[in-house]
């Protein structure tokens, strides 16, 4: 929840949640807790969701650990669901962990895809039907990993905002509210961490809109080089990106990075600068509609998913990119 | 008052400086062809323990350690920035862990120590980013948590407060002792290695590096016992083995598959100034910009 409003990554895993219980021809349960949340399944209902546990108590807001995974384990216990997704928020990927332990079940972090397919384990002679297929970059060389759960339930994954789409089902559609009864799962000592403050600010980037986005790698070679993307950015009217190389480095924040453990970005043109074109990069960037590489190794990976590719130093291109756009433009 | 600080620190392949053959066919990670380097932000976690030492006089802080038996330098390096002592916990029947059978082996590890009022682990490790083991050890040693912290602000014997870093803001919580705080990578970096700490114990090792090594080192510990780094195999420690390494993982990985990409037809430019204004212009008139 996000003042009052279900957040984006939700949304979007109803969306894909609907899909796959479609295909598993099941029900679409979502679990909303917090306080004050009077019509919130009326957000969900247009997304799939065919049934909406509200629990609604003043000890699940603000978000505290234990209080939120003793409701959930509780819940589950109660409902064996056979899948259940998260969004990778800070939040999400620190209930996620605690849910899984306490009920032994799998949970994979930061997946670009979900499928359900089957699997056949030869040594024990066994066919498992209908798992959840968890798919995400594994590291090196260019790897998708499938991670499957045979034996515990829930199959627990947590997706980043913005890989999957969000999209309205049915704005008709009408499931059930069920309201939880909180106290049968919370117990006294679950109220122990206490929230004394809290500032939330507004995004200082929002590069997941953005149309245009000028991304920087490891090749950049250091945080004063950036500068040359700002100002190719700023004169674009778009946003500055990175990788995660670049992030570590230094360079620039992490609130810009690009990737599976970042933004996931769709910009009508994506301008690539350093960066060598990783798996985990490009699974966030590789529905961008356009892809210029600048980069001085012609056979970098990231020239493959390339519109244009642009073989050279950056700092010797970014400048002349800038002066033909403003001598050209208007 | 005296802290007992327990700081979990995993050793990893140095994920910035992959190369080709870091997988190995059956998925899990070739750690022979990386370097190995101390995670990150387990760097960050050491340091929060270190200042609560600086300022709570007789507190100690213990590293505790997974991996195979290289995993010892994890143990010196943090020795060598200041920690009190260090258990490497290794044996084969870790191998193949997931985050679920690793934080059940650590929470038996932490329940033989016993005695600790704080285990402080990094947000999370490089190799696979999943964030899992720290809120996995709390749950299992039944403790509070606190993710994402980036400063200490006060510790008394009773409770922490902590600042925390979420994706969009800060907050500051309360917890008792004991607990579980997991450090991010915005909060303060480690102090560097003293002269005198590596002075002190260059030559500290476990049982097994001094099985390697000449009579000489067996000597040197038996009158300086904080150069025997303790080495717990899975024996050392209570546990159930249905819970452990392979069997005790609930995610498999089923298949890795070299992704190719869908090339695209791409145009190749050299960089001169023709091919660049050709370029931009190219983008204006179809409206990708301006
Ligand atoms: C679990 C996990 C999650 C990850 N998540 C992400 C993620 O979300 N996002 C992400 O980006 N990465 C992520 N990574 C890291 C990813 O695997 C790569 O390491 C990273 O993307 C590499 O960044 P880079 O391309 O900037 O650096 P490098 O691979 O070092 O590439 C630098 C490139 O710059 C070029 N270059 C150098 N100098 C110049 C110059 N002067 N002019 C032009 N070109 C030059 C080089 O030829 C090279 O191609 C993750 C890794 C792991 C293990
Ligand atoms: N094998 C290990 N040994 C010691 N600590 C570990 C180990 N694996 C994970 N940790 C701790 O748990 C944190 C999160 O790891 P992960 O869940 O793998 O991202 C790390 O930053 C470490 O503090």
């Amino acid at each position: 929840m996000d003042e009052g409003k279900v957040a984006d990554v939700s949304l979007e895993l109803l969306t894909k949640g609907r899909t796959l219980a479609t295909r598993l021809n099941c029900k679409l349960e979502a679990v909303v807790l917090g306080h004050k949340l009077k019509g919130v399944e009326d957000q969900m209902f247009p997304y799939g969701a065919d049934i909406v546990h509200i629990g609604d108590d003043a000890r699940l807001d603000p978000y505290t650990t234990l209080p939120h995974a003793a409701v959930i384990n509780g819940l589950f216990t109660e409902q064996k669901p056979q899948i259940a997704l998260l969004g990778a928020s800070t939040m999400g990927r620190d209930l996620g962990p605690r849910v899984s332990s306490a009920l032994v079940s799998g949970l994979t972090a930061d997946c670009t895809a979900l499928e359900i397919g089957d699997h056949e384990d030869k040594k024990a002679g066994k066919v498992y039907k209908d798992l959840l297929y968890q798919i995400r970059p594994a590291f090196g060389g260019n790897i998708v990993a499938t991670i499957i759960n045979p034996d515990c339930r829930p199959q627990m994954a947590t997706v980043r905002e913005g890989v999957m789409k969000k999209e309205i089902f049915s704005a008709g559609h009408k499931g059930k509210a069920v309201q939880l009864d909180v106290n049968k799962y919370l117990k006294p000592e679950d109220v122990v961490v206490k929230v004394i403050e809290r500032h939330m600010e507004k995004s200082r980037v929002n590069i997941k809109n953005s149309s245009i986005i000028v991304s920087g790698g490891y090749g950049m070679g250091s945080k004063e080089n950036f500068r040359v993307l700002y100002d190719l950015a700023e004169v674009l009217g778009g946003e500055v990106g990175a990788s995660r190389a670049a992030v570590d480095a230094g360079y620039v924040d992490h609130d810009r990075q690009v990737g599976q453990t970042g933004i996931t970005v769709r910009p009508k043109l994506y301008i690539a600068c350093g960066i060598s074109g990783q798996i985990q990069h490009t699974a966030g960037m590789e529905e961008s509609s356009m892809v210029i590489a600048i980069n001085n190794d012609p056979n970098a990976p990231i020239n493959k998913i390339a519109d244009y590719v642009i073989t050279g130093d950056v700092m010797e291109i970014i400048p002349r990119m800038i002066k033909y756009y403003k001598k050209n433009s208007k | 008052m005296g802290l007992k600080i327990i700081v979990l620190a995993k050793q990893v392949p140095d994920t910035r400086n992959v190369g080709k053959d870091a997988m190995k066919a059956d998925g899990t990670v070739n750690r022979a062809a990386l370097p190995a380097i101390f995670n990150p932000e387990d760097l960050n976690a050491l340091e929060q323990a270190l200042r609560l030492k600086d300022i709570h006089k007789g507190s100690t802080v213990t590293l505790l350690t997974m991996g195979p038996g290289r995993a010892a330098d994890i143990i010196r390096e943090g020795l060598y920035r200041g920690a009190d002592n260090g258990f490497l916990l290794t044996d084969r029947a870790f191998a193949g862990s997931d985050t679920l059978a690793t934080s059940y082996a650590l929470s038996c590890a932490i329940r033989k120590i016993k005695d600790y009022d704080l285990i402080i682990a990094g947000r999370q490790a490089i190799d696979g980013d999943t964030a899992q083991v720290g809120p996995q050890v709390a749950e299992k040693l039944g403790l509070p948590q606190i993710t994402y912290a980036e400063d200490i602000l006060s510790a008394d014997k009773k409770k922490i407060v902590v600042k925390r870093r979420l994706e969009r803001g800060v907050e500051t919580v309360e917890a008792p002792f004991p607990c579980v705080i997991t450090v991010n990578g915005s909060a303060a970096s480690c102090r560097p290695r003293a002269a005198k700490l590596i002075m002190k114990y260059k030559h500290a090792r476990t049982i097994s590096e001094r099985q390697n090594q000449s009579e000489d080192y067996i000597d040197l510990t038996a009158d300086r016992p904080y150069l025997n780094i303790q080495e717990w195999s899975v024996n050392d420690i209570e546990t159930d083995h249905q819970w452990l390494g392979l069997t005790g993982s609930p995610t498999k990985v089923k298949t890795i598959e070299n992704v190719v990409f869908q090339a695209k037809e791409s145009k190749v430019l050299s960089g001169t100034d023709a091919e660049i204004e050709e370029l931009i212009k190219e983008l204006i008139v179809n409206h990708t910009i301006g």
